[in-house]
């Protein structure tokens, strides 16, 4: 069992946040930011070379969460390992003690900084999450006995804000059947969207935390919009950035709004920032009260 | 169709650089129709060696430059063929490699291999087929993934999918959607909720396929 685990089983409302790894050796601020959302959220999301933007790899970094005393949620994707190397690190993973695995496909490399690279996708993550049902029942995939099952609690990605919706939702059935136990959706700006979007994942019975993405400018915004497939900031929210004297702050405030409606939807919030990662503490200090 | 483009020349001119004489093989079908291995292309190719001090010493363009006996006897009856340094090959990568199985001269790639392609109108091919030894088209509405899904995912659409766009081409439908659409109107689309296994990656066990043997005996066997 993981804290996040217990606490998605015990219908606790779930706090994660998300941290990059760095690229490169130094990890002195990485291991600051671990320091300063201890005892403040479940668990720290640590994305697999995000964007397909090469990074130190999710597992180093996810060690490094749990040589600090907090639980990670280590992220990988099929983009850059086949099958022998996801199940090697997935194993490798439960080994040392990382439990939580949000399985992802991955960008494709053309989006990142390394897109002349070979994409690999040998799995995808409904077949990656099989692969850890397997690995968990103490069977490869191709069925050859473990020494030791891994024990380790998948989860997947969700796209709520998107057409058609259909697919999105036999994904997710297919997902939950190959194993997933629990949801962290794309960033949600719209929770009165979010809410007729719950209704219909409800019947699945599966933890859905919904992501909450920190602003700090109208620009940013704009950015997102414009750059990130499935962000669909509103203007209105973007006109709140745009006037603020303070718009750090504000981003702040906007974020603390939607978490706080997300109560009642959602089953957990999942914070996600874009290089603001010294205002998730704020944050997270606003939220507590 | 195997449909093929033009590498830079620079590249082509490169790796001519040692030969003097050089014999220009294009192809009579993909190549030609693909408008980069046929009559003009190799004239355009005797132009530009010649322009860069080569010896362009004659060009052929065989039904099937994939076929190596063919090649072994155009390049045997063939005297400019036979006395040249190297060959410039306009064809896809079977027909280079059947041009150097065939001689022991060496050979010059003149073309990109891409995909194979579906023709929707003279000369415009679309990119349905990778040839990848495993169909799955019968699961997937007559629509290839692997193919035309940019991560060749086999559990679609992914996150990247954003109002029936893909992530990495904005104009692009996402294929998964298509195939999607496809099972609705049939009203099958339950179907996505199904896990397909991981694909076995069968093409680097393949190495050669043996003449099928329409003897009765062994077509009785072959039916079973």
């Amino acid at each position: 069992m993981t804290r996040l685990s217990e606490a998605l089983a015990g219908k606790e409302f779930v706090i994660t946040a998300e941290l990059s790894p760095r690229k490169g050796t130094l990890v002195t601020n990485f291991i600051k930011t671990v320091h300063a959302l201890q005892g403040k959220v479940h668990a720290i999301n640590i994305t697999d070379n995000q964007r397909a933007i090469m990074r130190m790899s999710s597992l180093a970094a996810s060690y490094l969460v749990l040589r600090e005393g907090m639980e990670p949620i280590y992220q990988i994707t099929c983009r850059d390992r086949n099958r022998l190397a996801i199940q090697s690190d997935l194993i490798g993973a439960s080994a040392l003690g990382i439990k939580n695995v949000l399985a992802l496909t991955g960008d494709h490399p053309s989006v990142g900084d390394s897109p002349e690279a070979k994409p690999v996708f040998d799995l995808d993550a409904t077949t990656l999450l099989h692969t850890i049902t397997r690995l968990n029942a103490g069977s490869d995939l191709d069925g050859h006995p473990l020494k030791g099952a891994t024990d380790l609690f998948p989860g997947a990605a969700l796209t709520p804000q998107t057409e058609p919706l259909e697919p999105v939702l036999l994904t997710m059935e297919r997902k939950i059947s190959a194993g997933a136990r629990f949801f962290q959706t794309q960033p949600v700006f719209d929770m009165d969207a979010f809410r007729s979007f719950a209704t219909l994942t409800g019947r699945f019975g599966t933890p859905v935390i919904v992501g909450i993405l920190l602003l700090h400018s109208a620009q940013q915004a704009q950015d997102l919009n414009a750059g990130v497939p499935g962000i669909k900031i509103p203007d209105v929210m973007i006109r709140r950035l745009g006037e603020a004297a303070d718009p750090r702050r504000e981003g702040i405030d906007i974020a603390a709004e939607l978490i706080r409606s997300a109560r009642n939807i959602a089953q957990g919030v999942h914070i996600m920032t874009v290089g603001q990662e010294k205002d998730l503490p704020v944050l997270l200090e606003r939220i507590s009260g | 169709m195997i449909v093929t483009e033009q590498k830079p020349d620079r590249e082509v001119l490169e790796a001519v650089q040692k030969y003097r004489r050089v014999f220009i093989i294009g192809c009579g079908s993909c190549a030609t129709a693909s408008r980069t291995g046929g009559e003009e292309e190799c004239r355009s190719w005797t132009e530009k060696l010649r322009e860069n001090g080569k010896e362009p010493s004659g060009y052929s363009i065989p039904q099937e430059t994939c076929h190596v006996l063919l090649m072994k006897s155009t390049i045997r009856q063939s005297a400019e063929a036979s006395s040249s340094d190297a060959f410039l090959v306009l064809a896809c990568g079977a027909g280079v490699q059947a041009v150097s199985a065939a001689s022991d001269r060496p050979v010059v790639a003149g073309l990109n291999s891409m995909f194979l392609g579906t023709t929707e109108r003279v000369g415009e091919f679309l990119k349905y087929c990778s040839l990848c030894g495993n169909c799955v088209l019968s699961r997937t509405a007559g629509i290839c993934p692997v193919t035309r899904c940019p991560k060749g995912l086999l559990n679609g659409p992914c996150g990247g999918m954003v109002d029936g766009r893909c992530e990495v081409d904005r104009t692009a439908a996402c294929v998964w959607v298509a195939i999607y659409d496809r099972l609705k109107a049939r009203g099958d689309q339950g179907k996505l909720a199904q896990m397909n296994a991981p694909k076995p990656y069968v093409s680097a066990r393949q190495r050669k396929v043996e003449p099928v043997n329409i003897s009765r005996k062994s077509a009785g066997r072959n039916a079973r």
